[in-house]
């Protein structure tokens, strides 16, 4: 039952206790990975380098493989080949999910997911708490302290009056905010964001917009995002992929104009949007 | 005294607890202070079914905390109150002495029978009353330990599991079927006489062991109730929702199933324990897989998620089977299936989630 009950110290299984080191000012790197599903290559050979800091946004066809990216990078999905590494020293091939999320990577996925019988508050509450051992589990009370950051990340994503409501009644955007203030109440270093404005209305796309600008320089950012004026309206750095490979990086105006692009992917997506 | 805020919020939990109060008190009175002619008196045999049934209602409550709360159906939780019951069984056994049919002062009757000489290890300390008590616990919160160390770090979940679940009961029932267990072969363990020098066919015992139900069942729910009211309840139903989310944000899923698997199969352990000397006997036949889908049925019928729902579910369905097989036997099981069905097509929240609805709109 290793640390959960028995460890005296350290916060996960393999979880290094060192900080990450991004003194390169990279602090996600995947090199040459691979990975097939019975002999299709959902993966092939990408390398991708994810600043310190920066928020960059990934796009690419459906089944171009961003969400296995995303399962790769945080420990769900084991790649075939390839080196997948958080800052200097940290191998994220040898950490399982949890000790991924320990040591500070923190994952939106596709489908919104919050718990939805318990309140907006508990959710948070609950993503806090993650790191914790059995003994801080085993409580009724919140301190002060987590009080003040469960309000603080209410205020940041906008959900101040809903504390007390469930999950489950939000709307679809409000769902979308809670699940990212989950992850900041992990405190993580990345944010991986799958597909945040998927059936969003405008406003809501702006505001997630607003907010996760606001959330880059302090973290890095990772978003992947289908809406081309969502991605327009807040990320310089772009990322196309396209059958598991990088096919272009760059300005979002340089690859709109980028024949190769435009082939697979933007034409095709202007034609049916 | 100041009740802590988790209790004073569980409206319906408090009721329980009222309710277990009065029946502590009640029942052994009626029993033993009204006189036998009276119409308000209660005989031993109603004292001793109404305990049956507080066993069972715990058995329910551990149900519910691993199904209604994290989702993991487990359809074989009767091995663990069964298990329970065997390690009390053998206690008693070891008490008979020399009074049994064979006289051996250390064989139980059924290992002279068979020729054996010696008392097999598992059966050495089994004498003593305090390590009886805590293997009780122990033997079922290990099976459970082991079982679910390998189940849940292999990622089985759902119907595969519930499988698992059968199939572990059901090879425990074929293995204690089976004489050179040593547990009793088919007849399994019976002719009990005493416990600590008590006879259990005295009134006063079997008064003690309703009480003792009533107080297991008493604590059971607490204890149940103040782990769902923690951070780690929140995490329960986080894993029953959505495990993928609950281990993303870093929790040890694996870990904490096993963790409340075990504690619940020990909950269950203590309810077979104080079962099986009220019954008086304890065979294979409780391992039978249907026993714990008719436990399931309680929870299900009582409202899975609520605790109290377990307990209600439990007495109700288990109150209707004494009444029916007596006037119908034959129609039991078609009774009980057509319950569950009717529960889960009309009452998904069982019967305390009709009492929660009504509650809603009238207010
Ligand atoms: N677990 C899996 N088993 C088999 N195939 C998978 C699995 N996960 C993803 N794939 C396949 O890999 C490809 C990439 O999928 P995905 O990463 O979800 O794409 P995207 O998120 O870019 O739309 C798709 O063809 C998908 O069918
Ligand atoms: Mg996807």
């Amino acid at each position: 039952m290793s640390e959960l009950i028995f460890e005296p110290e350290a916060a996960g299984m393999h979880t290094p206790v060192a900080p990450v080191d991004a003194t390169h000012g990279i602090l996600l790197y995947l090199e040459g990975v691979t990975v097939s599903f019975d002999g299709f290559k959902a993966i092939d050979n990408l390398s991708l380098y994810i600043g310190d800091g920066e928020l960059r946004c990934i796009i690419g066809p459906n089944g171009a493989g961003k969400t296995t990216m995303m399962d790769i990078i945080t420990g769900k999905t084991k790649p075939d080949a390839g080196r997948v590494f958080f800052g200097q020293t940290i191998d994220l091939l040898k950490l399982d999910e949890p000790a991924i999320a320990r040591i500070g990577i923190g994952r939106k996925f596709q489908k919104p997911t919050v718990i939805e019988p318990l309140t907006v508050l508990e959710n948070l509450e609950l993503a806090m708490s993650g790191a914790k051992r059995l003994r801080g589990l085993m409580t009724t009370r919140m301190s002060g302290e987590e009080r003040d950051r469960i309000s603080a990340v209410l205020d940041q994503v906008g959900l101040n009056e809903q504390a007390q409501r469930l999950a489950g009644v939000l709307a679809h955007g409000q769902k979308q905010w809670l699940e990212i203030g989950m992850l900041l109440m992990q405190e993580p270093r990345l944010l991986l964001v799958d597909e945040p404005v998927a059936g969003m209305t405008p406003a809501e796309m702006e505001r997630t917009a607003e907010l996760l600008k606001s959330l880059a320089g302090n973290h890095s950012v990772v978003v992947v995002e289908h809406d081309m004026g969502f991605v327009r309206s807040i990320a310089d750095q772009v990322t196309v992929l396209h059958q598991g490979r990088v096919l272009a990086e760059g300005r979002l105006d340089e690859l709109q104009v980028d024949p190769l692009v435009i082939e697979v992917y933007l034409g095709g997506e202007d034609a049916h949007h | 005294m100041r009740f802590p805020r988790w209790l004073l919020s569980d409206r319906t939990g408090l009721v329980l607890l009222a309710v277990l109060m009065i029946i502590g008190i009640g029942v052994p009175a009626l029993n033993l202070l009204v006189p036998p002619d009276h119409p308000l008196h209660l005989t031993a045999y109603t004292v001793t079914l109404l305990g049956k049934y507080l066993c069972y209602a715990l058995l329910a409550v551990s149900i519910d905390l691993v199904w209604g709360y994290m989702g993991i159906l487990s359809l074989g939780h009767a091995a663990f109150f069964t298990l329970g019951g065997y390690c009390f069984g053998m206690y008693m056994m070891r008490q008979i002495g020399t009074r049994g049919v064979y006289g051996d002062p250390v064989l139980p009757d059924f290992m002279v029978f068979l020729n054996w000489k010696d008392l097999p290890w598992y059966w050495h300390s089994f004498d003593m009353f305090w390590f009886a008590a805590l293997m009780v616990m122990v033997v079922p919160g290990l099976l459970a330990f082991i079982f679910g160390w390998f189940a849940f770090r292999s990622r089985v979940s759902g119907v595969y599991l519930s499988i698992i679940t059968q199939a572990l009961t059901y090879a425990l029932m074929l293995a204690f079927f089976r004489n050179e267990m040593g547990f009793g072969g088919n007849n399994g363990l019976t002719d009990f006489k005493d416990i600590l020098g008590y006879s259990i066919h005295a009134d006063e015992t079997r008064i003690v062991l309703f009480v003792l139900s009533a107080l297991a069942l008493a604590g059971g729910y607490l204890a149940c109730r103040w782990l769902v009211s923690t951070r780690m309840g929140r995490v329960l139903v986080a894993i029953r929702d959505s495990e993928d989310r609950t281990r993303f944000l870093g929790y040890r899923v694996e870990q904490v199933k096993t963790l409340v698997f075990t504690f619940s199969a020990m909950l269950a352990g203590v309810a077979g324990a104080l079962y099986v000397p009220q019954v008086g006997i304890i065979n294979p036949g409780e391992f039978a897989p249907l026993n714990s889908i008719e436990a399931v049925i309680w929870v299900a019928v009582g409202g899975r998620g609520t605790l109290v729902g377990a307990v209600v579910g439990a007495v109700l369905v288990n109150y209707s089977k004494s009444w029916l097989t007596a006037a119908l036997p034959e129609v039991w099981l078609f009774a009980l299936g057509g319950l569950f069905v009717a529960v889960t097509l009309l009452l998904p929240y069982g019967l305390i989630g009709l009492l929660r609805r009504r509650r809603e709109t009238a207010s």
